[in-house]
């Protein structure tokens, strides 16, 4: 009896020593926070295949398949300093038809008051030739539900898909826009979009106990009306090609902040 | 057991060295060679052990590309990579294995098939390309389309004109089949296919495919058996003074896309273009390594050229202009590479003497 006493003591003590031996020291407390993307066609919520909508060249369509890529995540603090999310955990894959890959958390985070977000829609080049073992999850090009290239190794970053009329009926009026493009070495276009969107008039708090979700809109309708104005007639589908960075600068537009919700 | 009660000299001893290596072992950072690491299994159980195996860096090669140390050989590892080549359940009907296309008999090539010839009898657009020495292969296929060797193998099983199956798919078939968790196991110390242990597993036996072992490499590095006659030493002189600009150093290739001004085909493949969309790559392909040469007609990337004097003579007489020709065949306005029928001769009589037995009859290379 005792000895059994003795060893649960002993094993008990190895077991904290073990837990206790790699814990840092606490110098800032850090908290959570979330980012939900709210996909959208202007003024209506995004519902794929069900609903119609009309870009500016005048053409109705529907969506079948709205994915893409939101990575390199940095938080900028009112006192002007910025946290960057740690490169490992900072690679996302936003999908319409995956309502719970479109809300993101982000931990560990410096608590503070933050007023803007910068990220890069798509995946940068060193993580795109990065060795096949630290590109898991949703960087795993056979798991990443077909946002990967692999005749021309890199990730798709941003990928549409729909329905419209005056798509060719040799293609059963589908049409497609799959955008990728990393800027390897002598090729030609780099389809990588940094931006940055303010938490305009507000800050999200981090603190313990106080999650904010910042909430930003993802509307699809500019990918149609941007500086270039995409017609589905005339470019029915859009791959890897020199016109696809005319999308690439039309889709960098297409986030904008919508407010914070605190704690839910 | 009143013994037992009370902790002798050896039971403390024995918790404090329990105590200091459980605090060391926490802290450790896992060095594991494992591409997809897991934690180590608890309640003991029997640890796997590796036996490393030295990639072979023959005297005559440049430095080798590909970063072994993020995926280092063992006997298991290319095992199983052998076993993933050779097996036609990566394949949607499961008729086509790697090995379908890469026929060892052919330098790796796949014989007598101008275009690549994969699943329900489709055809591709090119000529499947001879495999050997991918260690040092910078980029993959005849655009260069792929970047890294643990990447390639993607591209053949889901091509809807090869093997056309979804990858994770491939994966999935490959963890439900009872010969693969040991050889999982053997080679990564877990039995959960991933991604990374499938691709590095393929990497490892195609990494394997050296061919090093020609008379011309026991010719240059002064061997028994590398003797050559006269006219192959002729036809050597004839390269070296005429070829090697492209089929550079003992790779024979300099690893770069031109344009040799063959005339298009009807399927108007733009080559290199394609993945870099700039201008000045159209028509470019990749230099292709000509060890095995003998043995991997037909030839060039649409496989349109049957024998080697056909090849010369396109050298000869057969260089088409264009604004993306390389300028290595139009030297003073002059098209192509000027060569007499002897001297042609003897340039065949050369490349045939980089055929490697060794390497095309290799056990360890073959399907069992």
């Amino acid at each position: 009896m005792k000895g059994t006493i003795t060893a649960s003591l002993l094993v008990t003590i190895v077991v904290g020593l073990t837990v206790f031996s790699c814990h840092e020291t606490e110098v800032t407390p850090t908290g959570r926070m979330r980012i939900a993307f709210d996909n959208v066609a202007g003024t209506s919520d995004l519902t794929l295949s069900t609903s119609t909508y009309l870009n500016a060249a005048g053409e109705s369509f529907s969506v079948t398949k709205f994915n893409y890529f939101v990575s390199n995540i940095r938080l900028r603090k009112d006192d002007g300093s910025e946290f960057v999310v740690p490169q490992d955990s900072s690679y996302f894959l936003i999908q319409e038809d995956k309502p719970a890959s479109q809300t993101i958390a982000l931990s560990n985070i410096p608590a503070g008051n933050y007023t803007g977000i910068t990220f890069v829609v798509g995946v940068d080049s060193a993580r795109s030739m990065a060795d096949i073992s630290k590109r898991t999850g949703v960087l795993d090009p056979a798991l990443n539900n077909g946002m990967y290239w692999d005749w021309n190794s890199g990730y798709i970053f941003m990928k549409i898909e729909g329905t419209s009329t005056v798509a060719p009926a040799a293609q059963n009026n589908a049409f497609f826009y799959h955008i990728g493009g990393f800027g390897r070495a002598n090729v030609k276009i780099n389809n990588i979009r940094t931006l940055s969107l303010p938490f305009t008039g507000t800050v999200a708090r981090v603190e313990s106990g106080s999650i904010p979700t910042v909430s930003l809109k993802t509307d699809v309708l500019k990918i149609f009306n941007g500086s270039t104005k995409l017609s589905i007639a005339q470019n029915p589908s859009v791959m890897f090609e020199l016109y696809s960075t005319n999308i690439a600068d039309n889709y960098a537009q297409m986030f904008s902040y919508d407010r914070i919700l605190t704690n839910q | 057991m009143r013994l037992r009660d009370i902790p002798s000299t050896t039971q403390l001893g024995l918790v404090v060295s329990v105590l200091l290596f459980s605090m060391a072992v926490a802290c450790q950072s896992s060095k594991s060679v494992d591409p997809t690491p897991e934690p180590p299994p608890t309640g003991g159980g029997i640890q796997y052990q590796t036996t490393p195996v030295t990639l072979r860096k023959p005297a005559n090669f440049p430095d080798v590309v590909y970063d072994l140390s993020k995926n280092p050989l063992t006997v298991e590892g290319v095992a199983l990579g052998k076993t993933l080549f050779y097996d036609p359940l990566l394949s949607r009907d499961t008729t086509i294995s790697c090995g379908f296309c890469h026929q060892q008999f052919a330098g790796f090539g796949h014989s007598d098939h101008p275009l690549s010839h994969g699943i329900g009898g489709k055809f591709g657009t090119r000529n499947v390309p001879g495999l050997d020495n991918l260690a040092w292969g910078r980029e993959f296929f005849w655009d260069g389309g792929v970047t890294s060797l643990d990447e390639l193998p993607i591209s053949p099983i889901q091509n809807p004109v090869e093997m056309d199956l979804k990858f994770s798919e491939a994966l999935y078939r490959v963890q439900k089949n009872p010969r693969y968790p040991a050889l999982f196991k053997a080679a990564f110390g877990s039995d959960t296919v991933t991604t990374a242990r499938f691709l590095k597993a393929v990497s490892q036996f195609l990494l394997t495919m050296v061919s090093a072992d020609s008379r011309y490499d026991k010719y240059v590095r002064k061997e028994a058996g590398g003797n050559l006659n006269p006219d192959e030493l002729a036809g050597l002189t004839i390269f070296q003074q005429k070829c090697a600009t492209c089929h550079a150093t003992d790779l024979f290739t300099d690893r770069t896309y031109r344009n040799n001004g063959l005339p298009v085909g009807a399927i108007n493949d733009q080559g290199r273009y394609t993945i870099t969309l700039n201008e000045a790559d159209r028509l470019k392909f990749r230099v292709p390594s000509l060890r095995n040469v003998e043995k991997t007609f037909p030839y060039m990337h649409d496989g349109r050229f049957t024998t080697l004097d056909q090849v010369l003579n396109h050298y000869t007489k057969g260089v088409k202009d264009s604004p993306t020709l390389d300028p290595a065949l139009k030297v003073s306005e002059q098209l192509g590479i000027a060569l007499t029928d002897t001297e042609k001769k003897q340039v065949i009589a050369f490349l045939k003497t980089l055929t490697d037995d060794t390497f095309i009859t290799n056990r360890a290379l073959s399907a069992n």
